[in-house]
């Protein structure tokens, strides 16, 4: 095996903790100052770059790409963070990247960006992202992008993979009762959306960082407007998932007691 | 043209992030930089926080688990900043700013964690600034972090000036380290003994070398020198018991005992044999001064970044103070705004904001300045020695020449274009001498006036921050570590050399008339500046900087009540005064000018052009409330020092002359009638007078100080306006759900 190609999709959401408050713009929905507020790579597609350069790292020859489709000034404040963490190489497409954008026209904007890398070998290409959003989570996008790049061999809720012997992958995918399904794939091109994965985020490495940006400042440059919005939808409602932050402090409590109180917590709903 | 009310109206709307702070200090453009903050931020809102929240600040000795920041310092950046990447570290060319910003993110959550990160820097820049080419190599590399694959533990170091009392001090020239000849065979290298004790020195829990100042003890040595000690060399190397420190509890602090043999070859910068005497290339004195000159700018971005770090957690607490109260049902004023209802609350936050952009602006734009001096300055020492110039007179007066041409540049650069000798302009920029005049000269005022003005204000203004959380500000829980913030900032201002120290080398560097040539250049640039962004305050700064220096340039002639010259070294009465209030300007002369290029470079940025409109406008009302704050400030501290030295008239003598007779008046309002409503002092026919001090101080001779005086305070009209809207603001602005580090 000389070495898997992964393009991983991912762009970025605004960061988990600032105040998300849904308002209507004018060509649809938008999140309040959304551009304004910090963001971070989505959570999702960072579990799977994360998977991609530890599983590059394993496999002499591989190269990572990051596909990410988000205008292009708050990616580029993104990649400041991120670009330090693994070695990857950014192709980057300027648009929107909110919750409201239409999964059909971003898969094919990805899609298109994919087929366009110099040198992409189907026969060694894995293509991944998350199967879910922190912004909004269309459950479409990922699959969308496998079919119009006639990858059929999809799997969704990735946790783990594993490449085999005889070139093969060995993939887990999440089910239902925190079980998992094993499938094994003959080997590239396949696609994974992927859950949590097994990997903590990697520490920031400056010197990876100074490495990443030869390549990361002028695809920035370079990067086109892509063609997504909002398409034929129509938005009827939007809220934000009910969520409720019941912040304490407390100090000294055996964690058996913040246990007992969290769960009478959730049972009160 | 008519402002839309819609843009009027706009206003702040989310707290500044990353994009705006990298336009208006200036690095947006540098991306090694933009990652060394999001890697140091992300450390410190992670290890740092968590040790803080844990109670890792309750100890004085330096624990296993306080030891685990240095690990952490290592992989995030912070201690690779001060390397060449050739040494092993990411930056190239000149690391002052990239200090300052690291040590800004660190001090945001601990000051304590940030002064252990510095101080291995500092330990090291006397090696850097003066060492030999091999003491750099060696200690450079060996104090920076492993490389991918290598197993090694990298070497820390402390500085080592500061002795137990009665020695060094604020007064570095009290050495009471000594330094002999141990041993000296013909032919080969000087053995040292060396005995220094150290008083209160960082890093001293876990340092592997110590760079310490010692003076001669032996006719075979001269002078002083500062000296590398290590911790394997034979003899003493104590570390000493850990002073019990109320703050900076993250660093680790003891007084030290030394009494170690070292090679000669350990003599920062070398030395030379001169008939038989060992003579150091540099004096201890020498090398501090090159040290401090650039360790002390990061030191007041930290208690700036404090400040700043304290306006998310007490707005979240102001308006979640009544939430849950009966009284206060969501959707009344009271459940949105809680505290924020009132105004007070609010104008003590808006000056504890404009206090920490004013520090951090003066900050980042001096560690700048010194970015573009240091490779100058190498420059400098290489022609000086190319024409065999070393120091003292010879250079001085070499400059009294070149200052004169640093003059001639600055006036000429402030002329208008069509007006200006562009040719002449080209052929003094073209002389690296001018051009080190010029930075050297604006540096010598601006170091010191960070220093000073961002910990010993800040300190002041974060009591404020604290007070604005009640009694949650000075517990432990209280969110952004508040109370340990305002404490730490005492530290700040003394260590590194407090508060005097800085005045003192302020009250010299004034006087620097390259400075002075630049500083008047100043005043017409903010003039300028007002013209077109009258809402800055900096039309009402460009008074006080004038008011300044008028008093300045009297101060220098004048004399006192009894004949003695006012401007003077000893006269520190004087002379701290003045440099307190040129501190304040420096301050808000740079936060105007950073606000200046927001609104310059936010439209070539999407995410800053998106809110602009309204961010401009909170930031010139902040800038404004900050020029009339130092405006303030210096026209209190003027006016003591232009009449405070006079004699007040007295009821007798010479201040009687100046007073009406009671009789004179009746016989004036036959002539000038009402003349008697308009005097003040009159003394009576049985020799009465009104009850007060004496005669009016008329101050004839500074009659220009009083028209001066009167302007500037007129000069604060709109100025409370600024304040309230920026008050207003802050009742507005969106912030995160929760801060994004534990507490
Ligand atoms: C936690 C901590 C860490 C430190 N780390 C280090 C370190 O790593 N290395 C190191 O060498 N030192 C270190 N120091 C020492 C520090 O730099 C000194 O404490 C500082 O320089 C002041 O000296 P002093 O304490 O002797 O005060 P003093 O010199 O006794 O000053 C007392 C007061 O008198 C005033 N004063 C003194 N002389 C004058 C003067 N000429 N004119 C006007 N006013 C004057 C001072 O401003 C001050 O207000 C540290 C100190 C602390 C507390």
């Amino acid at each position: 095996m000389s070495g898997y190609q992964i393009v991983v999709c991912g762009s970025i959401v605004p960061d988990p903790l600032q105040t998300l408050e849904p308002v209507t713009g004018p060509s649809g929905p938008v999140l309040k100052n959304e551009l304004m507020l910090p963001a971070v790579l989505d959570p999702w597609a960072g579990h799977a770059l994360y998977e991609a350069a530890n599983l590059a790292a394993k496999t002499p020859g591989s190269k990572v790409w990051l596909v990410s489709l988000g205008p292009k000034a708050k990616v580029q404040q993104v990649m400041m963070a991120v670009g330090q963490k693994v070695p990857f190489e950014l192709v980057a497409l300027d648009g929107p990247a909110g919750g409201f954008v239409d999964a059909h026209e971003t898969a094919a904007a990805l899609a298109d960006a994919v087929k366009a890398i110099p040198g992409i070998d189907r026969t060694k290409l894995l293509v991944f992202g998350g199967w879910e959003s922190a912004s909004r989570g269309a459950g479409a996008t990922l699959q969308i992008l496998g079919e119009r790049l006639e990858i059929h061999d999809q799997f969704q809720g990735v946790d783990q993979i594993a490449p085999q012997a005889d070139g093969s992958l060995e993939i887990l995918e999440r089910v239902e009762g925190g079980q998992h399904q094993i499938s094994v794939v003959a080997g590239p091109p396949a696609l994974l959306g992927w859950a949590t994965g097994n990997l903590p985020e990697p520490r920031n490495n400056p010197q990876v960082g100074m490495a990443n940006m030869r390549g990361i400042m002028p695809a920035l440059q370079k990067s086109k407007p892509a063609k997504v919005g909002t398409g034929d939808l129509q938005y009827l409602a939007v809220t934000l998932p009910k969520a409720q932050r019941e912040t304490r402090v407390v100090k000294n409590m055996p964690t058996d007691e913040i246990a007992r109180e969290i769960v009478e917590w959730i049972s009160k709903d | 043209m008519a402002v839309p009310a819609s843009v009027a109206a706009e206003t702040l709307r989310t707290l500044p992030g990353d994009d705006v702070r990298q336009v208006m200090w200036r690095f947006s453009d540098r991306y090694d930089l933009q990652m060394l903050v999001q890697s140091v931020r992300s450390a410190a809102r992670s290890t740092v926080a968590r040790l803080v929240a844990d109670g890792a600040r309750n100890s004085h000795e330096w624990t296993p688990q306080k030891n685990e920041l240095l690990k952490c310092f290592d992989e995030c950046g912070a201690t690779g900043v001060f390397m060449e990447p050739h040494q092993g570290g990411f930056i190239e060319g000149p690391k002052n700013f990239a200090m300052a910003l690291a040590t800004f993110e660190l001090a945001w959550v601990d000051a304590g964690a940030a002064t252990c990160g510095l101080a291995s820097h500092l330990a090291l820049s006397p090696i850097h600034e003066r060492g030999t080419q091999e003491q750099v190599d060696k200690y450079m590399s060996l104090a920076a972090p492993a490389k991918p694959g290598e197993d090694r533990v990298p070497l820390r170091g402390a500085f080592a000036l500061t002795e137990p009392i009665p020695y060094v001090g604020v007064d570095t020239g009290m050495l009471g380290g000594k330094v002999r000849v141990a041993e000296w065979e013909p032919g080969k290298e000087p053995i040292l003994a060396v005995e220094k004790r150290g008083r209160f020195i960082t890093n001293m829990g876990f340092a592997n070398f110590v760079a310490a100042a010692v003076d001669s003890a032996d006719e075979r040595i001269k002078g002083s020198c500062m000296i590398i000690l290590e911790d394997s060399d034979p003899g003493t190397f104590d570390r000493g018991t850990p002073t019990k420190k109320l703050v900076h509890q993250l660093s680790s602090t003891s007084d030290p005992i030394f009494s170690l043999r070292v090679p000669a070859s350990r003599i920062i910068g070398g030395y030379a044999v001169k008939n038989g005497v060992i003579v150091p290339k540099y004096s201890h004195d020498e090398v501090i001064a090159a040290v401090f000159k650039h360790t002390r700018v990061p030191v007041g971005v930290m208690t700036s970044a404090k400040l700043l770090s304290a306006v998310e957690p007490v707005i979240r607490y102001q308006r979640g103070r009544f939430r849950g109260a009966e009284q206060a049902k969501p959707g009344s004023m009271r459940y949105e705004l809680g505290l924020q209802v009132r105004q007070d609350v609010l104008h003590r936050l808006v000056d504890v904001w404009a206090t920490g952009e004013a520090g951090s602006s003066l900050g980042f734009a001096t560690a700048r300045l010194f970015d573009e001096l240091d490779p100058l300055e190498k420059e400098k020492t290489a022609i000086l020695a190319q024409k065999g110039i070393a120091g003292g007179k010879s250079e001085f007066k070499l400059f009294r020449e070149v200052n004169q041409r640093a003059v001639e540049l600055v006036k000429l650069r402030a002329k208008p274009e069509a007006e200006r000798d562009e040719k002449r302009v080209a052929e003094l920029e073209a002389d690296p001498l001018v051009r080190y005049a010029v930075l050297d000269s604006a540096s010598g005022v601006l170091c010191p006036a960070t220093k000073l003005w961002c910990t010993g204000n800040g300190a002041t203004v974060m009591r404020e921050a604290v007070s604005l959380m009640g009694g949650y500000g000075i517990t432990e829980d209280c969110p952004g570590f508040l109370g340990n913030k305002w404490m730490d900032a005492q530290l700040e201002a003394t260590y590194e050399g407090p508060e005097a120290v800085q005045r003192r080398q302020l009250s010299v560097c004034m006087t620097n008339e390259v400075f002075l040539a630049q500083y008047e250049t100043w005043i017409k640039e903010l003039r300028q500046v007002a013209s077109v962004k009258p809402d800055t305050g900096a039309c009402e700064l460009a008074s006080a900087m004038t008011l300044w220096l008028y008093t300045y340039k009297h101060l220098v002639v004048a004399t006192d009540a009894n004949g003695e010259k006012l401007f003077q070294g000893p006269r520190q009465g004087v002379t701290f005064p003045l440099s307190d209030a040129l501190s304040w300007l420096m301050a808000a002369r740079s936060f105007v000018l950073d606000v200046l290029e927001l609104e310059r470079k936010g439209p070539e940025n999407a995410v800053v052009a998106e809110g602009l409109p309204g961010l401009a406008h909170f930031y010139e009302d902040l800038a404004h409330v900050q020029c009339a704050r130092a405006a303030g400030e210096v026209g209190r501290i003027c006016a003591e020092l232009v009449y405070g030295y006079n004699k007040h008239p007295a009821w007798e003598g010479e201040g009687r002359k100046a007073c009406y007779a009671a009789q004179e008046l009746e016989e004036l309002e036959d002539v000038i009638p009402g003349i008697g409503s308009y005097a003040v002092d009159v003394i009576g026919k049985d020799g009465s007078h009104p009850t007060k001090a004496g005669p009016c101080a008329s101050c004839v001779s500074v009659q220009d100080f009083a028209a001066l005086r009167t302007k500037l305070d007129g000069c604060l009209t709109g100025s409370r306006l600024a304040k309230d809207r920026a008050a207003e603001a802050l009742a507005k602005v969106m912030i995160p759900e929760a801060l994004d580090y534990p507490a």
